[in-house]
């Protein structure tokens, strides 16, 4: 590993240039410390780079420095003063501006409405809209975007709404801008433009503080990168002095190639075929584009894609839960008329939803009640349901994917994140599934959970469950699929094989379609 | 790159000129307009003396006591929560505003009775209704109670006020004497200008002015917003709680104002004045476009709900339909109301869906 010396230069550089520290910076929240005892400098007119795994607390220190949660021990320096943020609204007063990661926009309200939201400007107490409108159209084009100011946010995609949420943190003055994840949902051209307005804000002595899961992307844009882990600060380094494998080596703490393995297999039949799969998107365009493929028995399935580029729906109307999609799914030769959730599970397709805590668990419910939710009717005796069965079809699976739970009638907020989400997947299992649609399951799960969770995906298909694998994370797609289909846009831009795929071609294929500035944009329009 | 495909929907849309669809979307979008038209149209020709000048005048005053009421939960219901208070507020008000008049305020430690100036009792009257609406918006965002639970319990403590008040006796004659200096309070529910009753400028007065604040102010703005989104609103910078209170206090200032105007008209204060009026107010705001959820929705909408509700009303009372069937008839128009929400915005999909089906 080259240049794995901690090297002191960066705690010593010439302390003028520092605007803002985050000194010593503990944050406990019940259960658990998402940071312990963390220092971080910015630097004035550079791009400070941020990094670590989901859960090492890079997010939680954002949220310090902008004011949205209280550090429990530690300060903040700025500009070698204390300050207490109390408020985002304090933060914004000092001049700290936000892009955050779930973009933090109102869909009810138009563009311009969401870039001056809390800051519009006024004449005689009357909202100037003409003159903010004018304000709104200068930002868009600055970030070479043709989105009309006065469309409803709602209409418009993904990545237009990112660069919204980008606008309205230029339309601040700010002297430091936190960006965490600024270019999840944008395209290769957009990030280019993204990049030529941070060197512009870096000209103008702005401090950048950036967040990203993308390796290359922030070597190629940071001064300074700062890396964290399980909550602690493990180095601090100049951007020239560092690589990629050192960067993950950092994060991990380990080597990242012999955390998931794909054991080789040999598919069965055809399980699953889908054709022409369609979904309309409100405002024009589609979410799914005439979508087909085929899945084979003991298959693992990766999809890739951006943010916002269909997988999640693909898998949704595979379950059943849009009811606006059209197209036709064979299983086992045969055709899949059903069209309701409860009726797509006794076929056999179940789902475990990206968004664990909202769609996956009922947080009032046990463990034990929330892995049996799913198939209940199965442990119907006359009347009532049968506890006996109940009971051991839970343990059954407790043990079989080694949940750690101290007994199933724990309420499941006492699991990790990991352990909860083997009880989605148990819920899933318990159905008797033939086709087990997996969004994003290692998401927000520690790295130990995460080959948990694959060695699952590993024995599932072995026993010839069909396995869809949607993920946003490249290493984890190629890692563990047979074939990945890549998509862009609501289609399927590219089909590759274990062999064959790299990271490369995945990344080429989901940035298919997202021209240059125009891309998409006349679907939105087109309403 | 998949550029073809671009530009296409826009060009299509303009070649097909006025469609089946469009006309659907229009009828679906003024429904609340389309169906005061017709409610008129059906009244007007089933009974001569619905369009009557003095027959409209006495439904605009109907109107107008809902429509101020609706004003005030418009603002509620565009943040996302819900006034179940406010008919509730408008006994309370009425019988504070009566008692005011009639018995003065005892000092019976200094031996003395003061009579306010009617003026006086008006101001007063409108800052404990504001008040009340306060204290709602206070509970919901500093105990982090649903709107829902909070404002139910305002409903039975500021009915229970208004009972207390006067032991469930009503005060009557609310003229004041000459001799206190305050007389002239029956003027607010029996005075004209122009000709037109004081409560229908109230409505109007109001509608403007909230249509002003909901569309031009930045207030306005975060109420939207709020409704929306409310995380996002509170990342943004807005803040959440101030606004919720301001929002909830505005429907209690109207609902006083309410109150007042109810016991003016009537020269008399009730405690059982404004039963369930927070249901009709709910039942406008609904029928007037904006959504129970929340960030979507319009003052305009809501006067025009107001006068669907009022003008079914009157008409169906005209008519000599029992007021049994009225309920029933209410009822089934503002579920149809909500329904057709529903369908609206399932068909913007299916429409998105077709267009494209035309592109391929």
């Amino acid at each position: 590993m080259p240049n794995p010396t901690p090297v002191p230069s960066a705690e010593t550089t010439v302390a003028e240039n520092i605007i803002l520290t985050a000194e010593n910076v503990t944050k406990v929240f019940p259960g658990t410390v998402a940071l312990e005892d963390v220092s971080f400098h910015i630097r004035k007119g550079k791009v400070n780079v941020l990094i670590g795994e989901n859960g090492a607390g890079k997010s939680t220190l954002m949220k310090i420095l902008a004011g949205v949660e209280q550090p429990t021990h530690g300060k903040i320096l700025l500009d070698g003063r204390e300050i207490h943020l109390h408020s985002p609204l304090d933060a914004t007063r000092l001049g700290i501006g936000i892009i955050y990661q779930e973009l933090n926009l109102c869909a009810n309200l138009s563009v311009v409405d969401n870039i001056f939201l809390a800051r519009e400007t006024t004449q005689n107490g009357l909202i100037a809209h003409k003159s903010q409108k004018e304000r709104a159209r200068k930002l868009v084009k600055r970030l070479e975007q043709n989105i009309d100011p006065d469309e409803l946010l709602g209409n418009l995609r993904l990545g237009e709404q990112q660069i919204v949420e980008i606008a309205k943190a230029l339309a601040q003055d700010v002297r430091i801008l936190i960006m965490d994840e600024p270019t999840s949902a944008l395209s290769a051209a957009e990030v280019e433009v993204l990049f030529r307005v941070i060197r512009e804000l870096k000209s103008h002595g702005v401090a950048i503080i950036y967040i990203s899961h993308k390796l290359e992307e922030l070597l190629q844009i940071g001064d300074y990168i700062t890396i964290l882990r399980d909550g602690r600060k493990v180095a601090e380094e100049e951007a020239k002095n560092v690589n990629v494998p050192w960067l993950i080596e950092k994060m991990v703490g380990r080597n990242p190639a012999n955390l998931f393995t794909r054991k080789e297999r040999q598919l069965g039949d055809v399980l699953l075929k889908v054709e022409n799969m369609t979904l309309p998107r409100t405002g024009g365009g589609y979410l799914l584009d005439h979508v087909s493929f085929e899945l084979r028995e003991g298959e693992i399935l990766g999809f890739y894609g951006l943010m916002g580029a269909g997988r999640s729906d693909l898998v949704d109307c595979l379950a059943g839960a849009r009811p606006l999609a059209t197209g036709s799914i064979q299983l086992n030769g045969k055709p899949v008329t059903v069209t309701t959730i409860s009726e797509r599970i006794e076929s056999g397709f179940v789902l475990v939803p990206e968004d664990r805590q909202r769609y996956g668990l009922v947080q009032t419910l046990s463990v034990m009640d929330n892995m049996l939710l799913a198939s209940l009717k199965r442990y119907i005796k006359g009347f009532f349901l049968a506890r006996r069965e109940e009971k051991s079809a839970t343990d059954q699976q407790i043990k079989e994917l080694s949940v750690r739970v101290a007994n199933p009638q724990q309420p499941i907020t006492a699991l990790s994140g990991g352990n909860q989400q083997k009880v989605v997947v148990a819920k899933g299992l318990l159905t008797h599934p033939k086709v087990l649609l997996l969004d994003e399951p290692t998401r927000g799960i520690d790295v130990g959970a995460k080959s948990e969770i694959f060695e699952i995906m590993n024995r599932l298909a072995a026993q010839k469950y069909g396995v869809i694998f949607v993920s946003s994370e490249l290493k984890e797609v190629l890692a563990m699929s047979d074939r990945i289909l890549v998509m862009s846009k609501g289609a399927i831009t590219g089909e590759f094989s274990h062999q064959e795929a790299t990271e490369e071609k995945l990344v080429a294929a989901s940035a298919v379609g997202h021209g240059p500035s125009n891309g998409g944009n006349h679907y939105a329009a087109g309403k | 790159m998949q550029q073809e495909n671009n530009t296409t929907p826009v060009q299509m849309k303009k070649k097909r000129g006025i469609t089946k669809t469009d006309v659907q979307q229009f009828l679906l979008r003024g429904r609340a307009f389309i169906a005061l038209i017709l409610v008129t149209v059906v009244f007007t020709s089933l009974s001569p003396q619905f369009m009557t000048t003095e027959n409209i005048v006495i439904m605009s005053k109907h109107v107008a006591i809902n429509a101020l009421l609706a004003i005030g939960m418009t603002f509620v219901i565009l943040t996302g929560g819900i006034d179940l208070s406010v008919g509730s507020i408008v006994g309370m008000i009425a019988m504070i505003a009566g008692g005011l008049i009639n018995e003065g305020i005892n000092l019976p430690q200094l031996g003395i009775i003061i009579y306010p100036h009617t003026w006086m009792i008006i101001v007063l009257s409108l800052a404990l209704g504001t008040l009340m609406g306060a204290i709602s918006g206070y509970i919901i965002t500093r105990f982090n109670v649903a709107p829902f639970i909070a404002t139910l319990g305002m409903l039975y403590v500021a009915r229970g006020i208004a009972g207390l008040r006067n032991n469930g006796y009503t005060f009557p004659n609310l003229i004041g004497r000459p001799e206190y200096g305050n007389t002239g309070f029956e003027i607010l529910g029996a005075g004209n200008f122009l000709g037109v009753n004081y409560s229908i400028w109230l409505m109007v007065i109001l509608t403007v002015v909230a249509y002003i604040v909901t569309t031009r102010l930045p207030f306005g703005r975060h109420v939207y917003a709020i409704g929306g989104n409310e995380r996002a609103a509170e990342l943004s910078g807005v803040r959440v709680a101030r606004t919720k209170i301001i929002v909830y206090s505005i429907s209690g200032f109207c609902s006083a104002l309410v109150g007042l105007i109810v016991a003016s008209q009537l020269v008399a204060a009730h405690p059982m004045t404004g039963d369930s009026y927070e249901l009709t107010a709910i039942a406008a705001v609904v029928l007037g476009g904006t959504s129970l959820a929340g960030g979507r929705g319009s003052m305009g909408g809501t006067l025009i709900g107001a006068f669907v509700i009022g003008v079914l009303g009157d008409g169906l009372v005209m008519m000599g339909v029992s007021s049994f069937w009225q309920k029933v008839i209410k009822g089934a128009v503002i579920v149809l109301a909500v329904i057709i929400d529903q369908v609206q915005a399932r068909m913007q999909e299916r429409i998105a869906l077709q267009e494209q089906q035309e592109m391929k």
